[in-house]
C-alpha cells in the first residue's frame, strides 16, 4: 500500500511535470527545451510569493498561471513564430524550435541567477505527515496530486468535448488539415503553448513545495518531461496521466523492493520496452 | 582615409591609456576567480564559495589593502561563471592568466572542480590554496602539483570521525548497533559510505539497512521508508544538498527518529536551519566549526551584514581562511611575484593565523586541524569531533523531529 500510494504521489508529480510540455509538444509542435525553466520559474515565483507575503502556494497560483499563460503567449508570438512561418517541413521546425529554445533555456537560467541567485531555494509549507492506511505522507504531495488530477482531467475533458478543444486536437492530429477545415491554426498553436507553459509554471509552483530548487536544477525536469510524453504518446493528455503514474509506480517500487539506485535504470527500462513494443506511445497513433 | 588614419590615432590613444592605467594599477593586486554561478553545484557555491572571496576582498580594501613591502596595495576581483563545468574552470583560468593577466587566482569551488584546474593551476605557476576540496588524494596530489594546498580536511578522516562518533555513544551505552547507511550514488557517496562502512563493522556494528539513490533523486520517501523498517539506532546519510533536504523532510513526515541522524553536505547550510527552523535539534552533519570562537562569530557577523546571508557552518570559513593565507603569504614576502609568494607557502615552517585558528601545511601541503563532524544545538550548528582543533562539544542524543 505505500510502495501504491507513494508510487501515485510521484506519479501526480511527474504528471505536472510533463503535462504542459505535452500540450507544447503535440500541438503547437514546439519541442521546448525550455520547459523545465518555466518550471523552476513557477518554483522561484511560489517561493517568492509565500516568503515575502505569506501567500499560500495553492492561492498563488491564481496569479503565477495568468502570467505565465501571457509570458508563454509573448514567447511563442515573438520567438517562436518567424520559426514557425519559415520552416517548411514538420521536421525543419522541430530542429529549429531545439535549438531556439535550448538557447532560451540558458538565457532563462541567466535571468533567474540575475534575480534570485544561485542559491538554494525550498520552503516548508504542509510539510506535515497525513496518516493514510497505516502510513504518513506529506501533506504536500498529496495537494499537489489533487491539483494534477484536478489539471489533468480538466484538461482532457476541455480537450475533448470543447470546441477549442476540438481544434486544438485537430491541429495535433494534422495541421495542414486543420486550416483546411476551417481551424486557425497559428491561433491554436499559440494557445496551446500558453496554456502548457501556464501549466508548468503551476506545476513547478507545486513541486517547489517539497522540491529544493535552484536556477539550474531545469534541465532535470526537462528531460523527465521528456521521457514521460514519449512513452504516452504525443500529444494525448491521458497517454502523460497514465505515463507518469506507471513511472512513478514503476520507480517506488523498484526503490523499495529491489534498490534505490536502480530507479533510473527502471525508468528507462519501461522507456525501451514502451518504445520497443509501442513506438509512437502507450496512447499515440502511428503516423502516416 | 581620414577616418582610418582617425581609427589608427585613436587605438593608439587607447592602448596608451590602457599602459598608462597599467602602470598605475600597480597599486592593485588582481584577484581572479572562477567558480561556479550557474550549472548543478551554483546553489552550493552560492551559499559558501562567493560571498566568503567577495568577503575577503572588501574586509580586505576596507582596511586600506595589503601591506606589500612600503606600499599598500588595494585587491581588485575579476569573476567567472565556470558553469559547474571542469572544461569551463580550465579556459577561465586560462582566460584569468592571460587575459585578465591577474596576479593570484582565488581557487575554485568543490572537490570536482579543483581537481579539473589543478593542472592548469598548475601550468601557469599559480598557487592554489582550497577551500572546499576534500579528497583522500593529498599525498600524490601534492607531489604532482606543488602549487596546490588544502585546508578543509580529507574525506577518510571525515568518514572515520562520524563513524566514530557512533562507537563512542555505543560504548558509553546510548545506542545501540543497528545503523542503516546510505549514499548518494556518486564518487563521494561511494566512498564516504565505504569507509564509515569498514570502520561500524570493525567496531562491531550491524548495518541493518544500506542503499544508494541516483545523483539529483529528491523523492527518497522509499529510501527513508527501507531505512525506518529496518528499526536502525543511528541513521547515516551520505548526501548532497536537494538530497539532504529531503531526506529529513520525509523523515520528519514518516516520523523516523532514530538516535542518531546524519546527513551530509548542506547539513551545515544557515538554510537548513532556516528551513526546519527547530526540529533539527540534535541532526548531525559533515564538518562543523567551533561556533563559540570570537573569530568565527566576528567572521558569521560581517557575512550577515556583508552578502545578507550567514556563512555556512563548515567551508565558508575555511574558504575565507585560504584568502587570509595567501594574504599573509603576500604580507610576508613583501610581493606580488608568484613564484616568491609560492616558495614561502611551501616552506612548511610557516603559520597562519586565520578564522579557523591557525594553520599550517604538513609535506603533503596538507592543513591537519580542521572539523569532521558537527551537530545542531540549541539552534547552532556545533563542532562535536575534529583532528587539531579545540572547542568540540559532546555529542547529544537526537531525541525526535519536535
Amino acid at each position: 500500500m505505500f510502495i501504491l500510494i507513494t508510487g501515485l504521489l510521484l506519479g501526480g508529480t511527474y504528471a505536472l511535470i510533463a503535462l504542459g510540455l505535452n500540450l507544447q509538444y503535440g500541438v503547437a509542435r514546439i519541442m521546448n527545451l525550455a520547459n523545465g525553466e518555466m518550471l523552476v520559474a513557477g518554483g522561484f515565483a511560489a517561493f517568492w510569493l509565500y516568503t515575502a507575503g505569506q501567500v499560500n502556494p495553492v492561492a498563488a497560483l491564481i496569479v503565477i498561471a495568468p502570467v505565465a499563460f501571457v509570458a508563454n503567449w509573448l514567447i511563442y508570438r515573438f520567438m517562436l513564430q518567424p520559426l514557425v512561418k519559415r520552416a517548411k517541413s514538420r521536421g525543419a521546425l522541430e530542429v529549429d524550435s531545439i535549438l531556439a529554445t535550448f538557447g532560451m533555456s540558458f538565457a532563462f537560467v541567466g535571468i533567474m541567477t540575475w534575480a534570485f541567485g544561485g542559491g538554494y531555494f525550498n520552503y516548508a509549507f504542509l510539510a506535515q505527515p497525513l496518516e493514510m492506511f497505516g502510513s504518513s505522507y506529506a501533506q504536500n504531495r498529496v495537494v499537489a496530486f489533487v491539483l494534477a488530477v484536478v489539471i489533468g482531467g480538466a484538461l482532457w475533458l476541455w480537450l475533448t468535448y470543447s470546441r477549442v478543444g476540438l481544434n486544438l486536437r485537430a491541429v495535433a492530429v494534422n495541421p495542414a488539415s486543420a486550416s483546411l477545415v476551417g481551424v486557425d491554426v497559428r491561433r491554436a498553436s499559440a494557445l496551446a503553448f500558453a496554456l502548457g507553459g501556464a501549466v508548468t509554471a503551476t506545476g513547478g509552483a507545486l513541486v517547489s513545495m517539497f522540491f529544493t530548487l535552484d536556477a539550474s536544477v531545469g534541465v532535470l525536469f526537462t528531460m523527465k518531461a521528456l521521457i514521460i510524453i514519449i512513452m504516452g504518446g504525443v500529444g494525448d493528455v491521458r497517454g502523460t496521466i497514465v505515463a507518469a503514474v506507471i513511472l512513478g509506480i514503476a520507480e517506488t517500487a523498484v526503490a523499495r523492493l529491489v534498490d534505490p539506485g536502480l530507479t533510473l535504470a527502471a525508468a528507462y527500462l519501461l522507456f525501451l520496452l514502451v518504445l520497443l513494443f509501442k513506438p509512437a506511445g502507450l496512447f499515440g497513433k502511428a503516423r502516416g | 582615409m581620414y577616418r582610418r588614419t582617425f581609427t589608427q590615432l585613436a587605438a593608439a590613444a587607447v592602448a596608451l591609456a590602457a599602459g598608462a592605467g597599467m602602470s598605475l594599477a600597480q597599486d592593485t593586486i588582481r584577484m581572479g576567480a572562477a567558480a561556479p554561478q550557474t550549472g548543478p553545484l551554483a546553489g552550493g557555491a552560492t551559499v559558501t564559495h562567493w560571498p566568503a572571496v567577495r568577503l575577503w576582498v572588501h574586509q580586505t580594501n576596507e582596511a586600506g589593502g595589503l601591506q606589500v613591502g612600503d606600499r599598500r596595495m588595494t585587491i581588485e576581483l575579476v569573476e567567472y561563471d565556470d558553469q559547474t563545468n571542469p572544461q569551463q574552470a580550465i579556459q577561465a583560468a586560462q582566460r584569468l592568466a592571460t587575459q585578465d593577466q591577474v596576479d593570484f587566482m582565488v581557487a575554485p569551488y568543490s572537490t570536482g572542480m579543483n581537481l579539473a584546474a589543478a593542472p592548469i593551476f598548475a601550468q601557469l605557476g599559480y598557487p592554489m590554496i582550497t577551500g572546499t576540496a576534500v579528497t583522500d588524494q593529498q599525498p600524490a596530489l601534492a607531489q604532482q602539483f606543488p602549487n596546490m594546498f588544502f585546508v578543509l580536511g580529507r574525506t577518510s578522516v571525515m568518514a572515520e570521525d562520524t563513524a566514530h562518533v557512533l562507537v563512542g555513544m555505543r560504548d558509553r551505552g546510548e545506542i545501540g548497533n543497528r545503523v542503516a547507511l546510505v549514499n548518494v550514488a556518486d564518487a563521494f557517496g561511494i566512498e564516504m559510505a565505504g569507509i564509515s562502512r569498514g570502520v561500524l563493522e570493525e567496531n562491531g556494528f550491524e548495518i541493518v539497512y544500506e542503499s544508494s539513490y541516483p545523483l539529483g533523486t529528491q523523492d527518497l520517501a522509499p529510501v527513508i521508508d527501507g531505512a525506518k523498517a529496518a528499526t536502525p539506532d543511528a541513521f547515516i546519510a551520505w548526501s548532497y544538498p536537494g538530497d539532504t533536504f529531503a531526506l529529513t523532510d520525509q523523515a520528519i513526515v514518516q516520523n523516523f527518529a532514530p538516535h542518531v541522524f546524519f546527513t551530509a553536505v548542506a547539513t551545515a547550510f544557515p538554510g537548513y536551519a532556516a528551513r526546519f527552523g527547530d526540529q533539527i535539534e540534535g541532526v548531525m552533519g559533515m564538518g562543523g566549526v567551533n561556533a563559540d570562537d570570537a573569530a568565527f562569530q566576528a567572521f558569521a557577523e560581517a557575512h550577515m551584514e556583508f552578502a545578507g546571508q550567514a556563512p555556512d557552518y563548515w567551508a565558508s570559513a575555511a574558504t575565507y581562511a585560504t584568502l587570509e593565507i595567501l594574504g599573509q603569504a603576500i604580507e610576508a614576502t613583501g610581493s606580488i611575484d608568484r613564484a616568491t609568494v609560492l616558495a614561502y607557502l611551501q616552506d612548511r615552517s610557516h603559520e597562519y593565523e586565520t578564522i579557523l585558528g591557525p594553520v599550517n601545511f604538513n609535506e603533503n601541503n596538507d592543513n591537519e586541524r580542521y572539523w569532521t563532524v558537527g551537530q545542531w544545538q540549541d539552534g547552532v550548528f556545533r563542532g562535536i569531533a575534529a583532528r587539531g582543533r579545540d572547542g568540540a562539544v559532546a555529542a547529544e542524543l537526537f531525541d525526535g523531529w519536535n
